[in-house]
Protein backbone atom coordinates (compact mmCIF):
# COMPACT_ATOMS: atom_id res chain seq x y z
CA UNK A 1 0.00 0.00 0.00
CA UNK A 2 2.83 2.94 -1.26
CA UNK A 3 0.84 5.82 -1.99
CA UNK A 4 4.53 8.20 -0.98
CA UNK A 5 4.12 10.17 -4.45
CA UNK A 6 0.23 10.90 -4.10
CA UNK A 7 -1.93 12.59 -1.31
CA UNK A 8 -5.12 11.18 -1.42
CA UNK A 9 -8.18 13.80 -0.01
CA UNK A 10 -11.04 12.16 1.39
CA UNK A 11 -14.35 14.11 2.54
CA UNK A 12 -15.96 12.52 5.00
CA UNK A 13 -19.42 12.81 6.29
CA UNK A 14 -20.74 11.56 9.87
CA UNK A 15 -24.56 11.12 10.42
CA UNK A 16 -25.02 8.08 12.45
CA UNK A 17 -26.90 9.38 15.67
CA UNK A 18 -27.05 13.42 16.91
CA UNK A 19 -23.82 14.56 15.03
CA UNK A 20 -24.27 16.07 11.81
CA UNK A 21 -20.85 16.33 10.56
CA UNK A 22 -18.12 16.47 7.56
CA UNK A 23 -14.48 16.71 7.35
CA UNK A 24 -11.95 17.09 4.89
CA UNK A 25 -8.68 14.61 5.97
CA UNK A 26 -5.51 13.76 3.64
CA UNK A 27 -3.80 10.83 3.98
CA UNK A 28 -5.70 9.55 6.73
CA UNK A 29 -3.93 11.63 9.10
CA UNK A 30 -3.80 15.17 8.54
CA UNK A 31 -7.01 17.39 9.07
CA UNK A 32 -7.69 20.24 6.85
CA UNK A 33 -11.40 20.82 8.02
CA UNK A 34 -13.33 19.07 10.99
CA UNK A 35 -17.49 20.29 11.28
CA UNK A 36 -19.77 19.96 13.66
CA UNK A 37 -23.09 20.51 13.83
CA UNK A 38 -23.90 19.16 17.50
CA UNK A 39 -28.06 18.46 18.26
CA UNK A 40 -27.19 17.57 22.03
CA UNK A 41 -29.19 20.73 23.00
CA UNK A 42 -32.38 19.89 21.03
CA UNK A 43 -32.00 16.28 22.23
CA UNK A 44 -31.86 17.56 26.03
CA UNK A 45 -35.19 18.41 26.34
CA UNK A 46 -35.96 15.02 25.91
CA UNK A 47 -33.79 13.46 28.16
CA UNK A 48 -32.03 11.33 25.15
CA UNK A 49 -31.45 10.91 21.48
CA UNK A 50 -34.82 11.46 19.64
CA UNK A 51 -33.90 9.60 16.20
CA UNK A 52 -36.88 11.31 14.64
CA UNK A 53 -35.59 14.77 15.29
CA UNK A 54 -32.34 13.70 14.51
CA UNK A 55 -32.93 12.45 11.05
CA UNK A 56 -35.10 16.10 10.65
CA UNK A 57 -31.92 17.74 12.01
CA UNK A 58 -29.33 16.54 9.77
CA UNK A 59 -31.42 16.84 6.67
CA UNK A 60 -31.25 20.80 7.55
CA UNK A 61 -27.90 20.21 8.03
CA UNK A 62 -26.08 18.43 5.97
CA UNK A 63 -25.55 20.99 2.98
CA UNK A 64 -23.93 23.15 5.43
CA UNK A 65 -21.39 21.46 7.13
CA UNK A 66 -20.16 20.00 3.65
CA UNK A 67 -19.77 22.81 2.17
CA UNK A 68 -18.21 24.18 5.45
CA UNK A 69 -15.89 21.18 5.46
CA UNK A 70 -14.95 22.40 1.57
CA UNK A 71 -14.16 26.10 2.64
CA UNK A 72 -12.33 25.35 5.84
CA UNK A 73 -9.74 22.96 3.89
CA UNK A 74 -9.69 26.03 1.29
CA UNK A 75 -10.49 23.01 -1.18
CA UNK A 76 -12.84 22.37 -4.11
CA UNK A 77 -14.97 19.03 -4.95
CA UNK A 78 -12.66 18.63 -7.72
CA UNK A 79 -9.89 18.29 -5.60
CA UNK A 80 -11.22 15.44 -3.92
CA UNK A 81 -10.40 11.73 -4.31
CA UNK A 82 -13.02 9.92 -2.56
CA UNK A 83 -16.21 10.89 -0.69
CA UNK A 84 -16.26 8.89 2.59
CA UNK A 85 -19.43 8.16 4.66
CA UNK A 86 -20.66 6.26 7.87
CA UNK A 87 -22.72 3.58 6.74
CA UNK A 88 -23.32 1.87 10.04
CA UNK A 89 -23.48 1.02 13.04
CA UNK A 90 -26.17 3.60 14.12
CA UNK A 91 -29.79 4.88 14.16
CA UNK A 92 -30.98 3.75 10.31
CA UNK A 93 -33.20 6.88 9.56
CA UNK A 94 -29.56 9.05 10.50
CA UNK A 95 -27.58 7.36 8.83
CA UNK A 96 -29.57 7.38 5.50
CA UNK A 97 -29.16 11.15 5.42
CA UNK A 98 -25.48 11.24 5.34
CA UNK A 99 -25.13 8.10 3.29
CA UNK A 100 -28.14 9.44 0.74
CA UNK A 101 -26.36 12.69 0.59
CA UNK A 102 -22.87 11.09 0.45
CA UNK A 103 -24.04 9.24 -2.95
CA UNK A 104 -25.40 12.78 -5.02
CA UNK A 105 -22.24 14.38 -3.82
CA UNK A 106 -19.72 11.38 -5.35
CA UNK A 107 -22.22 10.77 -8.23
CA UNK A 108 -22.23 14.51 -9.03
CA UNK A 109 -18.95 14.95 -8.67
CA UNK A 110 -17.85 11.67 -10.60
CA UNK A 111 -15.80 10.60 -7.28
CA UNK A 112 -15.60 7.04 -5.84
CA UNK A 113 -17.97 6.67 -2.76
CA UNK A 114 -16.48 4.52 0.85
CA UNK A 115 -18.44 3.37 3.18
CA UNK A 116 -16.79 3.62 6.36
CA UNK A 117 -17.65 1.58 9.65
CA UNK A 118 -18.59 4.69 12.30
CA UNK A 119 -16.20 2.01 15.22
CA UNK A 120 -13.65 2.03 13.04
CA UNK A 121 -13.70 5.60 12.54
CA UNK A 122 -13.43 5.84 16.30
CA UNK A 123 -10.57 3.57 16.18
CA UNK A 124 -9.08 5.30 13.52
CA UNK A 125 -9.54 8.82 15.51
CA UNK A 126 -6.04 7.70 17.20
CA UNK A 127 -3.81 8.08 13.75
CA UNK A 128 -5.06 11.63 13.62
CA UNK A 129 -3.60 12.51 17.17
CA UNK A 130 -1.06 9.75 17.23
CA UNK A 131 1.35 10.04 13.90
CA UNK A 132 3.58 7.13 14.85
CA UNK A 133 0.82 5.25 15.81
CA UNK A 134 0.66 1.89 13.35
CA UNK A 135 -1.08 -1.43 14.03
CA UNK A 136 -1.45 -4.26 15.20
CA UNK A 137 -2.20 -2.33 18.65
CA UNK A 138 -5.23 -2.95 21.51
CA UNK A 139 -8.44 -0.70 21.22
CA UNK A 140 -10.57 -0.21 23.85
CA UNK A 141 -14.16 1.70 22.51
CA UNK A 142 -16.36 3.09 24.84
CA UNK A 143 -19.03 5.44 24.07
CA UNK A 144 -22.80 5.64 24.84
CA UNK A 145 -23.22 2.80 21.84
CA UNK A 146 -20.59 0.94 22.00
CA UNK A 147 -18.13 -1.05 24.63
CA UNK A 148 -15.41 -2.84 22.46
CA UNK A 149 -12.24 -4.05 23.89
CA UNK A 150 -10.78 -4.88 20.25
CA UNK A 151 -7.30 -6.11 18.57
CA UNK A 152 -6.35 -4.08 15.58
CA UNK A 153 -4.26 -6.56 13.37
CA UNK A 154 -4.07 -4.08 10.59
CA UNK A 155 -5.98 -1.08 9.41
CA UNK A 156 -9.16 -2.94 8.17
CA UNK A 157 -8.62 -6.10 10.14
CA UNK A 158 -10.08 -6.09 13.71
CA UNK A 159 -9.93 -9.28 15.99
CA UNK A 160 -13.02 -8.73 18.53
CA UNK A 161 -11.59 -9.93 22.15
CA UNK A 162 -14.85 -8.22 24.18
CA UNK A 163 -17.74 -6.48 24.06
CA UNK A 164 -20.75 -6.04 26.51
CA UNK A 165 -23.47 -8.16 27.17
CA UNK A 166 -26.10 -5.52 27.95
CA UNK A 167 -26.00 -1.87 28.07
CA UNK A 168 -22.53 0.33 26.23
CA UNK A 169 -20.26 1.97 29.38
CA UNK A 170 -21.45 5.49 28.36
CA UNK A 171 -25.18 4.24 28.40
CA UNK A 172 -24.69 2.84 32.00
CA UNK A 173 -23.34 6.65 32.62
CA UNK A 174 -26.63 8.22 31.21
CA UNK A 175 -28.36 6.15 33.52
CA UNK A 176 -26.55 6.52 36.84
CA UNK A 177 -26.75 10.54 36.05
CA UNK A 178 -30.44 10.55 34.95
CA UNK A 179 -30.86 8.74 38.13
CA UNK A 180 -29.31 11.06 40.56
CA UNK A 181 -30.37 14.12 38.65
CA UNK A 182 -27.46 15.42 36.97
CA UNK A 183 -29.15 15.21 33.96
CA UNK A 184 -27.84 14.40 29.88
CA UNK A 185 -25.82 13.66 29.01
CA UNK A 186 -24.03 11.50 31.32
CA UNK A 187 -20.02 11.04 30.99
CA UNK A 188 -19.02 14.66 31.74
CA UNK A 189 -21.16 15.14 34.16
CA UNK A 190 -20.47 12.51 36.31
CA UNK A 191 -16.53 12.96 35.47
CA UNK A 192 -17.30 16.62 36.72
CA UNK A 193 -19.04 15.44 39.89
CA UNK A 194 -16.73 12.60 40.72
CA UNK A 195 -14.22 14.72 41.17
CA UNK A 196 -15.83 16.48 44.08
CA UNK A 197 -16.33 12.95 45.39
CA UNK A 198 -15.18 10.18 47.33
CA UNK A 199 -14.51 7.04 44.94
CA UNK A 200 -14.20 4.36 48.10
CA UNK A 201 -17.44 5.57 49.50
CA UNK A 202 -19.91 3.12 48.16
CA UNK A 203 -18.23 -0.11 47.26
CA UNK A 204 -20.53 -1.67 44.07
CA UNK A 205 -20.17 -5.28 43.15
CA UNK A 206 -17.83 -6.05 39.98
CA UNK A 207 -19.20 -7.99 37.62
CA UNK A 208 -17.08 -10.92 35.65
CA UNK A 209 -18.46 -13.12 32.64
CA UNK A 210 -17.78 -17.16 32.84
CA UNK A 211 -15.45 -18.66 30.09
CA UNK A 212 -15.12 -14.74 28.99
CA UNK A 213 -12.30 -12.77 30.39
CA UNK A 214 -12.92 -9.72 28.21
CA UNK A 215 -16.32 -9.20 28.13
CA UNK A 216 -18.67 -6.49 29.72
CA UNK A 217 -21.52 -6.35 32.01
CA UNK A 218 -22.49 -3.06 33.70
CA UNK A 219 -26.64 -3.57 33.72
CA UNK A 220 -25.50 -5.38 37.23
CA UNK A 221 -23.96 -2.13 38.37
CA UNK A 222 -26.30 -0.34 36.88
CA UNK A 223 -28.95 -2.19 38.89
CA UNK A 224 -26.56 -1.67 42.37
CA UNK A 225 -26.55 1.78 42.27
CA UNK A 226 -30.48 1.93 41.54
CA UNK A 227 -31.56 -0.48 44.27
CA UNK A 228 -28.65 1.26 46.62
CA UNK A 229 -30.96 4.99 46.00
CA UNK A 230 -34.01 3.58 46.05
CA UNK A 231 -32.37 1.97 49.81
CA UNK A 232 -31.56 5.40 50.81
CA UNK A 233 -34.64 6.63 50.19
CA UNK A 234 -36.54 4.60 51.48
CA UNK A 235 -34.73 4.10 54.83
CA UNK A 236 -34.71 7.84 55.09
CA UNK A 237 -30.28 7.68 54.69
CA UNK A 238 -28.70 10.59 52.63
CA UNK A 239 -25.57 10.14 50.76
CA UNK A 240 -23.75 12.58 48.38
CA UNK A 241 -24.14 12.77 44.63
CA UNK A 242 -20.54 13.14 44.25
CA UNK A 243 -19.32 10.27 46.59
CA UNK A 244 -22.18 7.89 44.16
CA UNK A 245 -20.79 9.18 41.04
CA UNK A 246 -17.28 8.25 42.13
CA UNK A 247 -17.82 5.35 43.20
CA UNK A 248 -20.14 4.30 40.60
CA UNK A 249 -17.35 5.63 37.99
CA UNK A 250 -14.39 4.04 39.82
CA UNK A 251 -16.44 0.86 39.57
CA UNK A 252 -16.76 1.43 35.58
CA UNK A 253 -13.14 2.40 35.06
CA UNK A 254 -11.56 -0.79 37.24
CA UNK A 255 -13.55 -3.03 35.04
CA UNK A 256 -12.42 -1.73 31.30
CA UNK A 257 -8.94 -1.14 32.28
CA UNK A 258 -8.33 -4.62 34.05
CA UNK A 259 -9.35 -6.13 30.62
CA UNK A 260 -7.42 -4.28 28.53
CA UNK A 261 -4.50 -5.01 30.63
CA UNK A 262 -5.63 -8.67 30.58
CA UNK A 263 -5.44 -8.68 26.97
CA UNK A 264 -2.69 -6.50 26.43
CA UNK A 265 -0.71 -9.13 28.14
CA UNK A 266 -1.92 -12.05 27.00
CA UNK A 267 -1.78 -11.22 23.31
CA UNK A 268 1.33 -8.89 23.66
CA UNK A 269 0.01 -5.87 22.19
CA UNK A 270 2.75 -3.09 21.94
CA UNK A 271 0.01 -0.25 23.20
CA UNK A 272 -3.24 0.33 23.89
CA UNK A 273 -5.50 3.00 22.27
CA UNK A 274 -8.59 4.07 23.97
CA UNK A 275 -11.62 5.34 21.53
CA UNK A 276 -15.58 6.67 21.14
CA UNK A 277 -16.99 9.55 23.07
CA UNK A 278 -16.06 7.49 27.42
CA UNK A 279 -12.44 7.92 26.18
CA UNK A 280 -12.74 12.04 27.10
CA UNK A 281 -13.27 10.70 31.19
CA UNK A 282 -10.59 12.40 32.97
CA UNK A 283 -10.75 9.12 35.24
CA UNK A 284 -10.45 6.14 32.92
CA UNK A 285 -7.20 8.08 31.15
CA UNK A 286 -5.89 9.05 34.47
CA UNK A 287 -5.93 5.19 35.45
CA UNK A 288 -5.17 3.76 31.77
CA UNK A 289 -2.27 6.05 31.84
CA UNK A 290 -1.30 4.83 35.05
CA UNK A 291 -1.69 0.99 34.31
CA UNK A 292 0.20 1.46 30.87
CA UNK A 293 3.35 3.38 32.52
CA UNK A 294 3.85 0.28 34.90
CA UNK A 295 3.49 -1.94 32.09
CA UNK A 296 5.88 -0.45 29.88
CA UNK A 297 2.89 0.05 27.69
CA UNK A 298 2.93 2.86 25.00
CA UNK A 299 -0.89 4.79 25.85
CA UNK A 300 -2.61 6.48 23.23
CA UNK A 301 -5.82 8.63 23.13
CA UNK A 302 -7.37 10.58 20.25
CA UNK A 303 -7.86 14.30 21.37
CA UNK A 304 -11.07 14.66 22.94
CA UNK A 305 -12.68 16.82 20.10
CA UNK A 306 -11.88 13.46 18.36
CA UNK A 307 -13.25 11.35 21.03
CA UNK A 308 -17.28 12.30 20.24
CA UNK A 309 -19.00 11.69 16.83
CA UNK A 310 -17.14 13.64 14.25
CA UNK A 311 -16.49 13.10 10.46
CA UNK A 312 -12.62 13.73 10.95
CA UNK A 313 -11.76 10.35 12.54
CA UNK A 314 -14.29 9.02 9.30
CA UNK A 315 -11.58 10.84 7.18
CA UNK A 316 -9.24 8.68 8.71
CA UNK A 317 -10.68 5.32 8.56
CA UNK A 318 -12.02 6.50 4.90
CA UNK A 319 -8.24 6.47 4.14
CA UNK A 320 -7.66 3.17 4.34
CA UNK A 321 -10.46 1.25 3.14
CA UNK A 322 -10.14 3.87 -0.23
CA UNK A 323 -6.39 2.38 -0.03
CA UNK A 324 -8.18 -1.32 0.79
CA UNK A 325 -10.99 -0.98 -2.20
CA UNK A 326 -8.73 0.12 -4.86
CA UNK A 327 -6.79 -2.68 -4.39
CA UNK A 328 -9.79 -4.54 -4.64
CA UNK A 329 -10.31 -2.34 -7.70
CA UNK A 330 -14.19 -1.85 -6.44
CA UNK A 331 -15.30 1.03 -4.28
CA UNK A 332 -18.73 1.33 -2.70
CA UNK A 333 -21.81 0.45 -4.95
CA UNK A 334 -24.41 3.09 -5.75
CA UNK A 335 -26.70 0.67 -3.54
CA UNK A 336 -24.91 1.61 -0.16
CA UNK A 337 -27.14 0.72 2.57
CA UNK A 338 -27.47 1.83 5.89
CA UNK A 339 -26.67 -0.95 8.43
CA UNK A 340 -27.53 0.04 12.15
CA UNK A 341 -26.21 -3.45 13.46
CA UNK A 342 -22.79 -3.44 11.17
CA UNK A 343 -20.15 -5.31 13.08
CA UNK A 344 -16.60 -4.19 13.24
CA UNK A 345 -14.68 -5.84 10.93
CA UNK A 346 -17.66 -6.73 8.82
CA UNK A 347 -17.64 -5.47 5.22
CA UNK B 1 -36.63 18.71 -35.11
CA UNK B 2 -35.76 21.82 -33.57
CA UNK B 3 -32.33 20.58 -32.02
CA UNK B 4 -31.74 23.92 -30.73
CA UNK B 5 -34.21 25.27 -28.85
CA UNK B 6 -33.31 21.77 -26.64
CA UNK B 7 -29.97 22.57 -26.20
CA UNK B 8 -31.55 25.96 -24.70
CA UNK B 9 -34.66 24.23 -22.57
CA UNK B 10 -33.45 23.27 -18.93
CA UNK B 11 -32.73 19.97 -17.96
CA UNK B 12 -34.22 18.78 -14.85
CA UNK B 13 -33.58 15.44 -12.98
CA UNK B 14 -36.47 14.77 -10.71
CA UNK B 15 -36.52 11.99 -7.57
CA UNK B 16 -39.42 10.48 -6.25
CA UNK B 17 -39.03 8.78 -2.94
CA UNK B 18 -42.05 9.64 -1.35
CA UNK B 19 -43.72 6.46 -0.37
CA UNK B 20 -43.48 2.29 -1.67
CA UNK B 21 -42.46 3.91 -5.33
CA UNK B 22 -38.95 4.63 -6.07
CA UNK B 23 -38.61 6.76 -9.25
CA UNK B 24 -36.93 9.48 -11.34
CA UNK B 25 -36.74 11.12 -14.42
CA UNK B 26 -35.12 13.05 -16.86
CA UNK B 27 -36.91 16.30 -18.15
CA UNK B 28 -36.19 19.04 -20.48
CA UNK B 29 -38.43 21.66 -21.00
CA UNK B 30 -41.94 20.06 -20.94
CA UNK B 31 -40.44 16.95 -22.74
CA UNK B 32 -39.46 13.33 -20.46
CA UNK B 33 -36.63 11.97 -21.97
CA UNK B 34 -36.75 9.40 -19.83
CA UNK B 35 -37.61 8.02 -16.61
CA UNK B 36 -37.31 4.77 -14.43
CA UNK B 37 -40.26 3.56 -11.68
CA UNK B 38 -40.33 0.94 -9.28
CA UNK B 39 -42.63 -0.56 -7.12
CA UNK B 40 -41.07 -3.10 -4.77
CA UNK B 41 -40.72 -3.75 -1.00
CA UNK B 42 -36.97 -2.35 -1.19
CA UNK B 43 -35.49 0.24 0.63
CA UNK B 44 -34.98 3.26 -1.47
CA UNK B 45 -31.09 3.53 -0.71
CA UNK B 46 -30.89 0.43 -2.60
CA UNK B 47 -32.75 1.31 -5.64
CA UNK B 48 -32.74 5.06 -5.91
CA UNK B 49 -29.27 6.15 -6.61
CA UNK B 50 -28.01 3.13 -9.28
CA UNK B 51 -31.77 3.89 -11.04
CA UNK B 52 -30.62 7.21 -11.47
CA UNK B 53 -27.40 5.72 -12.12
CA UNK B 54 -28.34 3.19 -14.99
CA UNK B 55 -30.80 5.98 -16.34
CA UNK B 56 -27.73 8.82 -17.00
CA UNK B 57 -26.09 5.81 -18.74
CA UNK B 58 -28.86 4.54 -21.04
CA UNK B 59 -29.53 8.65 -21.91
CA UNK B 60 -25.76 9.42 -21.96
CA UNK B 61 -26.54 12.70 -20.21
CA UNK B 62 -24.05 13.85 -17.96
CA UNK B 63 -24.36 14.97 -14.47
CA UNK B 64 -23.09 18.12 -15.46
CA UNK B 65 -25.87 19.11 -17.95
CA UNK B 66 -28.11 18.97 -15.19
CA UNK B 67 -29.88 22.79 -14.66
CA UNK B 68 -32.37 21.62 -11.26
CA UNK B 69 -32.50 18.69 -8.99
CA UNK B 70 -36.15 18.29 -8.14
CA UNK B 71 -37.47 15.67 -5.55
CA UNK B 72 -40.91 15.26 -4.19
CA UNK B 73 -41.04 16.92 -1.10
CA UNK B 74 -43.50 15.58 1.01
CA UNK B 75 -45.96 14.03 2.70
CA UNK B 76 -45.34 10.67 3.09
CA UNK B 77 -43.24 8.05 4.94
CA UNK B 78 -40.38 10.19 6.95
CA UNK B 79 -37.70 8.46 6.10
CA UNK B 80 -38.50 7.85 2.24
CA UNK B 81 -38.51 11.69 1.43
CA UNK B 82 -35.24 11.99 3.47
CA UNK B 83 -33.37 9.32 1.53
CA UNK B 84 -34.73 11.65 -2.12
CA UNK B 85 -34.28 14.85 -0.27
CA UNK B 86 -30.44 13.94 0.95
CA UNK B 87 -29.86 12.56 -2.48
CA UNK B 88 -30.81 15.60 -4.26
CA UNK B 89 -29.28 17.84 -1.58
CA UNK B 90 -26.25 16.06 -2.59
CA UNK B 91 -26.44 16.10 -6.38
CA UNK B 92 -27.14 19.57 -6.27
CA UNK B 93 -24.60 20.55 -3.92
CA UNK B 94 -21.73 18.80 -6.25
CA UNK B 95 -23.10 20.15 -9.52
CA UNK B 96 -23.96 23.84 -8.07
CA UNK B 97 -27.68 23.91 -9.21
CA UNK B 98 -30.70 24.89 -7.58
CA UNK B 99 -33.29 22.32 -6.00
CA UNK B 100 -37.26 22.47 -7.08
CA UNK B 101 -39.42 20.98 -4.07
CA UNK B 102 -42.37 19.73 -5.91
CA UNK B 103 -45.03 19.25 -3.52
CA UNK B 104 -46.01 14.95 -3.99
CA UNK B 105 -49.84 15.31 -3.80
CA UNK B 106 -49.86 17.89 -6.38
CA UNK B 107 -47.40 15.66 -7.99
CA UNK B 108 -50.09 12.86 -7.87
CA UNK B 109 -52.98 15.25 -8.62
CA UNK B 110 -50.85 16.50 -12.09
CA UNK B 111 -50.57 13.44 -13.39
CA UNK B 112 -54.43 12.55 -14.30
CA UNK B 113 -55.57 15.71 -16.04
CA UNK B 114 -58.64 13.99 -18.17
CA UNK B 115 -60.72 14.13 -15.03
CA UNK B 116 -63.70 16.08 -14.95
CA UNK B 117 -64.64 16.85 -11.33
CA UNK B 118 -62.05 17.25 -7.88
CA UNK B 119 -58.78 14.96 -8.09
CA UNK B 120 -58.17 13.67 -4.54
CA UNK B 121 -54.67 11.66 -4.16
CA UNK B 122 -54.47 9.88 -0.97
CA UNK B 123 -51.10 8.26 0.79
CA UNK B 124 -52.27 6.43 4.13
CA UNK B 125 -51.12 8.31 7.00
CA UNK B 126 -51.90 5.51 9.70
CA UNK B 127 -54.10 6.32 12.40
CA UNK B 128 -56.97 6.81 10.27
CA UNK B 129 -55.43 9.23 8.79
CA UNK B 130 -54.35 10.58 5.21
CA UNK B 131 -52.12 12.66 3.79
CA UNK B 132 -54.37 14.28 0.64
CA UNK B 133 -54.82 17.30 -1.17
CA UNK B 134 -57.86 18.73 -3.50
CA UNK B 135 -57.55 19.61 -7.26
CA UNK B 136 -59.30 19.58 -10.72
CA UNK B 137 -57.94 20.42 -14.20
CA UNK B 138 -59.94 23.06 -16.80
CA UNK B 139 -59.77 23.79 -20.27
CA UNK B 140 -58.43 27.21 -20.60
CA UNK B 141 -57.42 27.99 -24.49
CA UNK B 142 -57.35 24.43 -25.95
CA UNK B 143 -55.00 23.40 -22.89
CA UNK B 144 -55.51 21.47 -19.54
CA UNK B 145 -54.92 24.09 -16.84
CA UNK B 146 -53.86 22.50 -13.29
CA UNK B 147 -55.71 24.14 -10.25
CA UNK B 148 -54.94 23.40 -6.46
CA UNK B 149 -58.51 23.42 -5.09
CA UNK B 150 -56.77 22.71 -0.93
CA UNK B 151 -53.10 21.85 -1.15
CA UNK B 152 -51.87 19.14 0.96
CA UNK B 153 -52.81 18.66 4.23
CA UNK B 154 -53.70 15.61 6.84
CA UNK B 155 -57.33 14.30 7.77
CA UNK B 156 -59.15 11.27 9.32
CA UNK B 157 -60.74 9.86 6.53
CA UNK B 158 -64.62 10.03 7.33
CA UNK B 159 -63.99 13.78 8.21
CA UNK B 160 -62.56 13.93 4.31
CA UNK B 161 -65.01 11.89 2.60
CA UNK B 162 -68.27 14.12 4.44
CA UNK B 163 -66.39 17.40 3.52
CA UNK B 164 -66.28 15.47 -0.18
CA UNK B 165 -69.86 14.55 0.14
CA UNK B 166 -70.71 18.08 0.84
CA UNK B 167 -68.80 20.27 -1.18
CA UNK B 168 -67.15 18.40 -3.62
CA UNK B 169 -67.69 17.56 -7.19
CA UNK B 170 -70.29 14.36 -8.09
CA UNK B 171 -67.66 12.62 -9.97
CA UNK B 172 -64.76 12.35 -7.79
CA UNK B 173 -61.06 10.39 -8.69
CA UNK B 174 -59.16 8.81 -5.83
CA UNK B 175 -55.37 7.99 -6.58
CA UNK B 176 -52.52 6.73 -3.69
CA UNK B 177 -52.35 4.18 -1.33
CA UNK B 178 -54.44 5.54 0.53
CA UNK B 179 -57.47 5.37 -1.87
CA UNK B 180 -56.66 1.75 -1.65
CA UNK B 181 -56.28 0.97 1.75
CA UNK B 182 -60.03 3.14 2.24
CA UNK B 183 -61.23 1.88 -1.28
CA UNK B 184 -64.60 -0.07 1.00
CA UNK B 185 -64.73 2.68 2.66
CA UNK B 186 -64.67 5.37 0.06
CA UNK B 187 -67.57 3.56 -2.33
CA UNK B 188 -69.66 3.61 0.46
CA UNK B 189 -69.54 7.33 1.61
CA UNK B 190 -69.43 8.31 -2.31
CA UNK B 191 -71.00 6.19 -5.28
CA UNK B 192 -69.32 8.20 -7.27
CA UNK B 193 -66.03 7.61 -6.84
CA UNK B 194 -63.41 6.75 -9.50
CA UNK B 195 -60.53 5.06 -8.94
CA UNK B 196 -57.36 5.76 -10.95
CA UNK B 197 -55.66 2.61 -12.62
CA UNK B 198 -52.32 1.29 -11.39
CA UNK B 199 -50.52 3.30 -13.89
CA UNK B 200 -51.00 6.59 -12.95
CA UNK B 201 -52.73 5.90 -9.51
CA UNK B 202 -49.14 6.18 -7.79
CA UNK B 203 -46.13 8.41 -7.71
CA UNK B 204 -44.73 8.90 -11.17
CA UNK B 205 -41.17 10.94 -11.54
CA UNK B 206 -42.44 11.89 -15.35
CA UNK B 207 -45.38 13.77 -14.30
CA UNK B 208 -43.95 15.67 -11.10
CA UNK B 209 -40.89 16.18 -13.39
CA UNK B 210 -43.09 18.24 -15.82
CA UNK B 211 -45.02 20.22 -12.65
CA UNK B 212 -41.29 20.85 -11.97
CA UNK B 213 -40.25 22.19 -15.20
CA UNK B 214 -43.52 24.56 -14.75
CA UNK B 215 -41.81 25.48 -11.09
CA UNK B 216 -38.85 26.28 -13.03
CA UNK B 217 -40.00 28.47 -15.06
CA UNK B 218 -41.90 30.28 -12.33
CA UNK B 219 -38.57 30.84 -10.52
CA UNK B 220 -39.51 28.69 -7.67
CA UNK B 221 -36.69 27.10 -6.63
CA UNK B 222 -34.88 26.92 -3.65
CA UNK B 223 -31.01 27.00 -2.52
CA UNK B 224 -29.90 23.08 -1.88
CA UNK B 225 -28.60 24.24 1.62
CA UNK B 226 -32.11 25.28 2.40
CA UNK B 227 -34.35 22.04 1.61
CA UNK B 228 -36.17 20.17 3.83
CA UNK B 229 -38.96 18.06 3.44
CA UNK B 230 -42.66 18.85 4.11
CA UNK B 231 -43.53 16.11 6.60
CA UNK B 232 -47.01 17.67 7.53
CA UNK B 233 -46.29 16.59 10.79
CA UNK B 234 -44.06 16.54 14.09
CA UNK B 235 -42.28 13.53 15.15
CA UNK B 236 -44.41 11.63 17.80
CA UNK B 237 -41.88 13.23 20.44
CA UNK B 238 -42.79 16.09 19.74
CA UNK B 239 -46.45 15.54 20.38
CA UNK B 240 -46.33 13.56 22.78
CA UNK B 241 -43.89 17.08 24.74
CA UNK B 242 -46.43 19.57 23.70
CA UNK B 243 -49.38 17.72 24.79
CA UNK B 244 -47.58 17.34 28.56
CA UNK B 245 -46.76 20.89 28.19
CA UNK B 246 -50.30 21.96 27.42
CA UNK B 247 -51.69 19.80 30.32
CA UNK B 248 -48.99 21.70 32.55
CA UNK B 249 -50.55 25.30 31.93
Amino acid sequence: MNTMNQDITILAIESSCDETAAAVVRNGREVLSNVIYSQIDLHTLYGGVVPEIASRKHIEKINQVVTGALTDAKLSLNEIDAVAVTYGPGLVGALLVGVSAAKGIAFGAGKPLVGVNHIEGHVAANYITNPDLEPPFLCLIVSGGHTHLVMVEDYATFRVLGRTRDDAAGEAFDKVARAIGLGYPGGPKIDRAAKEGNPDAIVFPKTKIEGAPYDFSFSGLKSAVLNYINHANMSGETFRKEDLAASFQKNVVEALVSRAMLAAEEFHMPGIALAGGVASNSALRAAMDQACKERGLKFYRPDPILCTDNAAMIGAAGYYEYLRCREEGHFSGWNLNAVPGLKLGER
Amino acid sequence: MNSEKNVTEPLILMIESSGNVAGTALVRGKKVLAEYMTDLKKTHSETLMPMIDQMMELTGIKPSEINAVAVSGGPGSFTGLRIGSATAKGLALSLDVPMIHVPTIDAMAYQCPFFEGWIVPMMDARRNQVFTGIYRFDTKDGERSFEVIKPAFAMDITELLTMIKTEGTPSVLFLGDGAEVFADKIREMLPGAVFAPDFMGKQRAGAAGLLAYDMYERGETEAAADHKPEYLRQSQAEREREKKLGQEQ
